[in-house]
């Protein structure tokens, strides 16, 4: 199971332990719940539960016909619970590596890259970081947003927010640096 | 069509020999929410001084509604700041032996509001900021964050023109912050009052419509301490040198100080 999919499965099944819901419910569950996660298809609520279906985390609870087609209501197991625990109480190791897009970028930038360019990058890099971050809080600051939705813009705020200030103190001592450096030379 | 509420021409000043201002050249329109933002020392809280009338500048001109504002007397700027400016500081401008609601009735007082008008009003503000239950609380009995509420309220109480606020959330956690933050934005946005935040706090910032970057005393467009090195100057990361240079090397030395054998070498260091 990939990663991804396995956080939508327990995330379903989060979703079931609070009592059966058919594929449509649960679309429009999850989509309340992660208001501003990548839209899950109606494809992959199906094929998903499917799978639970077949290792015994989830069994279906009946059937239902209110004029529009037919609907499977899902049930979670006693299996699925115990599955649904375990991934709850598993610690999320910290990323083992350092990396990302924007680090490989803003080193490639200043290591690489003429100063006209990587200045250029980095400006542009962080006008958009900063429009987004403006973007995100207006949104945050709207009092008709829900909470789901709050909690999801903090974790994108946030994020911005340490992406900028990284931003700024590598090149403050990408400077100290190269200041050290010179008034080392330049010394006898 | 968008008026000029301040503006500020080429101001200079000093802490004797220590310039916090180079020559600031700026414009904020009528109801706009502008970040004054930079690492400390950058000369962010010296320039809304000097905007707000608090300080005079060594040279340069602040002009607010059109009318130079750094040249008059202290009684008449006392008397503008009293009137059309607001200021919100980081904390420790309530009068810690008055309740909220005379603390915050006592601009209107001072005005010369009656007693009872005064209160009145400042009743319907503390209400406006949520905080209308501690009306006869004295600020020591409450949090940081109701505290900062009532100087907000405060500081709005004579519906200024302008609101200056100074880290106005420095000393509040994230939660109380927001708080602050939200009601501020949203009365500045209902009232059209203009208001000038200094934060180097980039998710502060990000409560303004824009940012305006300071960095060794002058406005950088850059809000990476770029300015100055000139487009496709061909310098090292030198642009490096600029940015932490500081105060002692006399703004973005940049990249003349990088070794001349490595031009193209961004960082300028091996």
């Amino acid at each position: 199971m990939s990663s991804t999919g396995s956080v939508t499965s327990h995330v379903l099944l989060g979703l079931l332990a609070g009592g059966p819901q058919h594929g449509y419910e649960l679309k429009k569950s999850y989509d309340e719940h992660l208001p501003r996660a990548r839209p899950l298809a109606f494809g992959q609520v199906y094929t998903t539960l499917a799978r639970l279906a077949r290792d015994g985390l989830v069994a279906p609870a009946g059937q239902e016909q209110a004029g529009g087609p037919e609907r499977t209501s899902y049930t979670i197991t006693e299996d699925g619970l115990a599955g649904l625990r375990t991934w709850l109480t598993a610690v999320e190791p910290p990323a083992p590596y350092i990396a990302g897009t924007l680090l490989a970028k803003v080193v490639v930038a200043l290591f690489a890259a003429d100063a006209a360019t990587a200045r250029d990058y980095l400006v542009a890099q962080r006008a958009a970081h900063t429009a987004r971050l403006r973007e995100l809080t207006a949104q945050k600051a709207d009092p008709a947003t829900a909470l789901s939705d709050i909690v999801a813009l903090d974790f994108a705020i946030t994020h911005l927010d340490a992406d900028l200030r990284w931003l700024r103190t590598t090149l403050d001592r990408v400077a100290a640096h190269t200041v050290a450096a010179h008034t080392k030379e330049g010394s006898p | 069509m968008t008026t000029v509420s301040l503006e500020a021409r080429g101001l200079v000043r000093s802490y004797g020999a220590i310039p916090a201002l180079r020559g600031v050249n700026l414009a904020i329109d009528e109801g706009e929410i502008v970040a004054v933002t930079g690492p400390s020392g950058c000369g962010k809280s010296t320039l809304l001084h000097c905007l707000a009338g608090i300080l005079r500048p060594d040279a340069g001109e602040v002009v607010y509604r059109g009318r130079r504002i750094d040249t008059l007397s202290e009684a008449e700027r006392s008397r503008l700041r009293r009137t059309e400016l607001g200021v919100l500081f980081q904390f420790g401008q309530l009068v810690m032996e008055l309740s909220a609601a005379e603390n915050v009735a006592l601009p209107l007082l001072l005005a010369g509001a009656s007693r009872r008008r005064a209160r009145a009003t400042a009743l319907s503000w503390l209400e406006r900021l949520g905080v209308g239950q501690f009306a006869d609380k004295l600020p020591g009995q409450l949090s940081g964050g109701q505290q900062q509420r009532i100087a907000l309220a405060r500081a709005l109480v004579t519906e200024p023109r302008v609101l200056f606020a100074d880290e106005p959330t420095g000393a509040l956690d994230t939660l109380a912050g927001e708080q602050v933050l939200g009601h501020l934005v949203r009365l500045a946005n209902e009232q059209g009052t203009t208001v000038v935040l200094v934060t180097h706090d980039p998710r502060v910032a990000g409560y303004a419509h824009r940012e305006i970057a300071l960095r060794d005393g002058e406005v950088d467009p850059t809000g990476l301490g770029f300015a100055g090195v000139g487009a496709g100057a061909g310098v090292g990361i030198g642009i490096g040198a600029g940015a932490g240079a500081g105060k002692t090397a006399a703004g973005p030395v940049a990249g003349t100080t990088t070794s001349p054998t490595t031009p193209s070498n961004a960082l300028g260091a091996r």
